[in-house]
């Protein structure tokens, strides 16, 4: 089977500093893979390289393409990579307010990238967009209210229509918990789990919330200081922790 | 008129302003940006256009002025004769003996031929501004041709009002490449922009931006397929010359609800009444 995104040893460095350092791991299809560690440990650096939004000292993305098979996005052209970008690939933003246009009414958030990949009927984008708000549980009264409007779980979920509507097979998720509060959270990530399911889609999350990952992730990686130190099934790395970090890690988790 | 340069600017500011000139005419839609001069005038009041006029001016030339389709209106006056002064060229309100024509806001109704320039006064050259507030985002956007963004815009106003509500600065896709903003002419003129005998060509100052059109390009008004591009006017016939086809201003004449509509463009206007055509309102 062809990995749906194969990553071999990224690499970057700002200056000195290291971000993240030869990181190497496959995705395949339907799955979603976690990344965990503390803060600066170079998890969204990684996460930015892989999406396009950095570009890596080293390494390679390949990616499996629906037109021309494995592509590597790194040195593909600008367009071909930000055509990506709102097609087969999306961006969950830790704030809501980064990956969204606040000015614009719900229903245009949504329907913004299908009219980027060429959508020219209004009747259609507004029915799909409401088909979408009503996925992410937001009521279909809300299309033409603005996000500014919205509560801070909503806003999320927006965004995960927003980005959702155009049928991508990948999505990168940063901290899409971050900042709620935990009934708002668990909402959330029912939500994400039926999507993840019900669509086939894979998913890479990167958190610091442990919890996040043992609910959404099949596969994990521990990462510290750039490093990735453990990978493996979620599971086993949770329950059996190898490396002192990892274990660090799982035993900092409150229990209530 | 010895102490200024023939038509005010110096030969090589004209020459800087021609390239960009002949830049925009060879890449149709696409925004040249030019060392834009502070003019004896403020900024809003044209100062693109003037440069651009008095770049392609030439001693033979005849110049015509308009102001929101008046010949007779304050930025008018002053336009044509500042180029009367400094440049000393002939002018007339006639559209069709003039050779450059300088406007804010309208295109003359009557059809412009080969051999003239229409210049246009431009306040905010990109379409993408209020979308976009990042200009380094929106030269990429032009230069990837990312144009959703533009029918988020008209997506809001159909949610909004049930109808595409931008009535002026209407965006257009110029031969299928660049999406350009016309000025703030209204979209009634917007059909006339493509397939153009004479030339087109921008001027902004503050922006520093120039663009162009060169003769019989294709330019068609973004829309969407159940909400078609529909070239709007006051539902009326003139009231002074009785025409039916031009676009209209509407002026409150009493302080009781009386109004009249009357062509916008001053010289179609006197034209047709001087031929015998009589509005309802005409004295």
């Amino acid at each position: 089977m062809t990995p749906l995104l194969s990553v071999q040893g990224i690499t970057k460095r700002y200056g000195a500093h290291i971000g993240c350092a030869d990181v190497s791991f496959n995705l395949y299809p339907g799955e979603v893979m976690g990344i965990v560690g503390e803060s600066g440990s170079g998890k969204s650096t990684l996460l930015n390289c892989m999406a396009g939004h950095l570009t890596p000292d080293a390494g390679q993305v390949v990616f499996d393409t629906r037109t021309d098979g494995p592509r590597d996005t790194i040195t593909m052209s600008e367009p071909e990579r930000r055509m990506l970008g709102r097609t087969d690939w999306a961006f969950v933003h830790q704030h809501a307010r980064d990956g969204l246009r606040m000015g614009v009414s719900a229903g245009g958030n949504v329907g913004e990238r299908l009219m980027a990949v060429g959508e020219r009927h209004y009747g259609d984008i507004r029915d799909k967009a409401t088909d979408w708000l009503g996925r992410v549980e937001i009521d279909a009264s809300r299309v033409d209210d603005r996000p500014t409007t919205f509560s801070g779980g909503m806003q999320q979920r927006l965004q995960i229509a927003r980005n959702l509507v155009t049928g991508p097979r990948l999505v990168f998720m940063d901290e899409p918990t971050g900042g709620l509060d935990v009934s708002v959270q668990a909402r959330l990530l029912d939500l994400l789990r039926g999507l993840v399911r019900d669509m086939g889609l894979s998913a890479i999350i990167v958190t610091h919330d442990l919890a996040v990952v043992r609910l959404l992730a099949d596969r994990l990686m521990v990462m510290k200081s750039g490093r990735v130190i453990e990978a493996g099934l979620t599971d086993q790395v949770l329950d059996d922790p190898q490396h002192a970090y990892s274990q660090l890690l799982v035993s900092s988790v409150l229990q209530v | 008129m010895t102490e200024y340069n023939f038509a005010y600017l110096d030969e090589q500011t004209k020459r800087m302003i021609r390239r960009a000139i002949l830049k925009g005419l060879a890449i149709p839609g696409y925004q040249v940006p030019f060392a834009s001069r502070e003019m004896p005038m403020p900024y809003g009041w044209g100062t693109g256009g003037v440069q651009v006029s008095a770049a392609v001016l030439t001693p033979k030339d005849t110049f015509k002025v308009i102001d929101q389709g008046a010949d007779d209106t304050t930025n008018a006056v002053s336009i044509r004769t500042f180029f009367q002064r400094t440049a000393g060229v002939a002018t007339t309100t006639a559209t069709s003996d003039a050779t450059v024509i300088q406007t804010r806001h309208r295109i003359p109704e009557e059809p412009l031929h080969e051999g003239q320039i229409l210049v246009y006064q431009v306040p905010i050259p990109e379409p993408l501004r209020f979308l976009e507030p990042r200009e380094s985002e929106t030269r990429k956007m032009h230069s990837l041709e990312e144009y959703g963004l533009m029918h988020v815009k008209l997506y809001e106003d159909i949610s909004r009002h049930g109808h595409i509500a931008t009535s002026y600065a209407y965006p257009v896709k110029v031969e299928g490449r660049y999406v350009m903003d016309p000025s703030p002419i209204p979209k009634f003129d917007n059909p006339k922009l493509g397939d153009m005998a004479a030339i087109q060509l921008f001027g902004a100052g503050r922006e520093q931006r120039i663009y162009a059109l060169p003769p019989y390009t294709q330019v068609v008004s973004l829309d969407f397929e159940d909400h078609p591009f529909e070239a709007s006017k006051a539902d009326h016939p003139c009231g002074m010359c009785g025409a039916t086809d031009s676009y209209l201003d509407e002026l409150i004449i009493d302080d009781l609800g009386g109004r009249m509509f009357v062509c916008s463009d001053t010289d179609y206007c006197e034209a047709r009444q001087a031929a015998g055509h009589k509005g309802k309102d005409a004295a």
